[in-house]
């Protein structure tokens, strides 16, 4: 059982949810990310997924593509961060997964991939531009370590894959609420409760919807069916437009900041146990 | 390892190379795609059509042109030119973008998107979407837009939106992103054409196979022209698709000696050049794993070239392929020499190549001095050179029209 099947296991026996915050590694600079980690468990998240920055994120919108640009052009690398997870991970009370792209964890070598995400504390890996065909290699490194391989299932997936995917997931099932990139909607799908449920009568294992997801209405709306929410675009925006923002890896971010995003993950972390 | 013809395999590898690394969202897509094309293959209608818009709209077969005074100022073997630059549009690009825009009708989709480097493959799509009645929405960097500002204006003439990209290197990498980002949410009722043999699977199989038509008249024109085949094929190699339509028929003909060059740009420092086949080393990008110049940590890193068609930072996997079997050799020509190719084949023959192509006619041309007068090299001429004349111009502090 890899952290990820402890936490939903533990959550599933007390009818609680998971509220999943996403956040860039490094931005704007390693010391924030280990702060706004802190301060997003503090307000009720109880999985932390990280973006791992890259050069050419296909799946993802405006925002969270700046946000990956602004850290490659700090010159943050990949040990700088699995470092930073290293010693911020452990006193975190919220396993940590991270999306990262097939060309990253391919150029580092699959196992020496796992192992150094392993040796950080990394619980889980969304690989977005996986899909479950060239999946297997990387499933059988995540297995004998330990880590959890979450896959995506989207609107558009038809019903044979849908099995196929489920049967390749470990950790959680990772539900695309719409066809399209990450960022912020007004409304979500109206068929997504629908759509979820087909999943939900497929397999046992944790559904978590993410993608356009930002308001305490969107999470009243989908925690009937869902085990989990991800939020990202509306989190990175927030701490993104802060006008103190520096570079200096041991800068940190300013109070303010970290107190708005704070606020605003607990609005949604509300919602979610008030369900 | 000896090359196979019947690459790629059902999963998009060709040996190792190739596959299919995209978000969950495109599958669905790319999966219909694959059938799609598989039915028309079985489909004389479909190769009927086909062959008509060729010969008809596109004015195919292209000739293959016994370059005698490029011959002659290199003192050398023979050098042919296969002229895809008298093609409709003025390049290889319009044998793909037909076929893409037939199958997207087959597969009742009502709206087309393409990307595009120095704008003839966006040229291409507008064409072929005009055409066809389809709206077309074409993806350009801001710095391509810039250097091919007289393509920029022939897409908006022939109804297409040319949307700019501004951001990473604004150039063909970067607009094939924003193509793809369009994509994921438009997949629906909107095909991708994809302008060159890179991509996922089944794009490298099917822009391959559209462009294939080049290699199989040169076959026919040198055989009736000079009673066998050439001893050597060069083409220029970005994505690669004009040198995989003209080296592919040429693979089980181990005689025949393929040559394909990258561009080598000011030096061969990182980031000053665009030749992942001869710097870089395999790796995943834009969905499919071949060749690319990418960092330690997998993030690709930017390219330099003097031609908008040849700025990319990957390859094909079938190039890759071929590379790794030893079946087609791969080398690089500098921007400065490329300039050099271009104004030998202006001066000698009176063409004006695209400035992609003048890599290949310099690499032609050095080829051909080293080979005996009987010797006939074929160089793709993949595209005419209109659209450079003000960026070469203002490179040599020149004014065009003065």
């Amino acid at each position: 059982m890899s952290a990820v099947d402890t936490l939903f296991s533990g959550l599933r026996q007390q009818g609680e949810k998971a509220f999943i915050p996403f956040i860039t590694a490094g931005d704007p600079n390693l010391k924030a990310t280990s702060e706004l980690l802190s301060a997003l468990v503090a307000q009720g998240s109880h999985l932390c997924e990280i973006g791992i920055p890259y050069s050419d994120p296909i799946a993802d919108g405006p925002v969270i593509q700046a946000s990956y640009t602004r850290v490659l052009n700090s010159g943050i690398g990949l040990d700088e961060i699995f470092q930073m997870l290293k010693e911020t991970a452990p006193s975190l009370n919220a396993p940590v997964v991270t999306m990262v792209s097939h060309a990253i964890i391919h150029r580092r070598g699959l196992a020496n991939y796992v192992s150094a995400a392993k040796e950080s504390h990394v619980a889980g890996l969304i690989v977005p531009d996986l899909p479950v065909e060239e999946s297997a290699d990387l499933a059988a490194v995540c297995k004998a370590e330990d880590i959890s391989l979450i896959q995506l299932i989207t609107p558009n997936t038809p019903a044979d894959r849908v099995q196929r995917i489920i049967d390749a997931t470990t950790g959680f099932i990772y539900y695309v609420s719409v066809v399209g990139i990450t960022g912020e909607r007004q409304t979500l799908p109206e068929e997504i409760i629908e759509s979820v449920q087909s999943v939900r009568d497929k397999t046992d294992l944790p559904i978590c919807i993410g993608f356009g997801i930002s308001t305490p209405e969107h999470v009243r709306l989908l925690a009937p069916v869902a085990d989990g929410i991800i939020v990202g675009s509306a989190i990175v925006r927030r701490y993104a437009s802060s006008e103190s923002i520096s570079p200096r890896q041991d800068a940190g971010l300013d109070t303010e900041t970290v107190r708005k995003v704070g606020e605003y993950v607990k609005t949604l972390t509300h919602a979610l146990a008030t369900c | 390892m000896k090359p196979s013809s019947t690459v790629p395999d059902t999963a998009g590898r060709f040996g190792d190379f190739g596959g299919r690394y995209v978000p969950e969202t495109l599958t669905p897509a790319l999966d219909q795609l694959a059938a799609e094309y598989q039915e028309a293959c079985g489909d004389a209608e479909f190769k009927q059509t086909l062959d008509s818009l060729l010969n008809h709209y596109v004015g195919r077969p292209s000739p293959l042109y016994h370059a005698t005074r490029l011959s002659s100022h290199c003192g050398g073997a023979q050098i042919y030119l296969k002229r895809e630059d008298l093609n409709h549009t003025g390049a290889h690009k319009i044998n793909n973008t037909l076929g893409q825009a037939l199958l997207t009708r087959r597969m009742g989709k009502t709206r087309v998107i393409a990307e595009t480097g120095a704008g003839q493959h966006g040229v291409a799509t507008a064409t072929a979407c005009a055409h066809f009645g389809l709206p077309c929405v074409v993806y350009m960097g801001e710095e391509d837009i810039r250097r091919q500002a007289p393509n920029v204006y022939s897409m908006k003439l022939l109804g297409a939106e040319v949307r700019g990209v501004d951001s990473g290197s604004r150039t063909l990498r970067d607009a094939i992103n924003e193509a793809m980002r369009d994509w994921m949410a438009s997949v629906k009722d909107t095909h991708y054409i994809l302008g060159s043999v890179v991509g996922p699977h089944p794009f490298p199989m099917i822009v391959r196979d559209f462009q294939s038509v080049i290699g199989k008249e040169t076959i026919i024109q040198s055989q009736a022209q000079t009673g066998n085949l050439p001893d050597v094929v060069v083409a220029c190699v970005g994505g690669g698709s004009n040198a995989a339509g003209m080296f592919f028929p040429f693979i089980e003909h181990p005689e025949v000696e393929l040559v394909g060059i990258e561009a080598g740009g000011r030096s061969e420092d990182p980031g000053e050049h665009a030749s992942p086949l001869t710097y870089g080393q395999p790796g995943v990008l834009h969905g499919s794993y071949s060749y690319v110049m990418q960092d330690g940590d997998g993030q690709t890193c930017d390219v330099h070239s003097i031609s908008a068609g040849l700025d990319y930072p990957g390859v094909g996997p079938e190039h890759s392929y071929w590379k790794a079997t030893g079946r087609v050799r791969y080398d690089c020509c500098r921007d400065q020499d490329a300039l050099k190719g271009f104004d030998s084949l202006a001066k000698t023959e009176g063409i004006l190549a695209a400035i992609e192509t003048s890599h290949a006619i310099w690499a032609a041309m050095q080829i051909a001095r080293e080979r005996p007068a009987d010797q006939k090299v074929v160089v793709c001429l993949s595209g005419r050179g209109d659209k450079d004349t003000a960026e070469i111009a203002r490179l040599r502090g020149e004014v065009a029209g003065q």
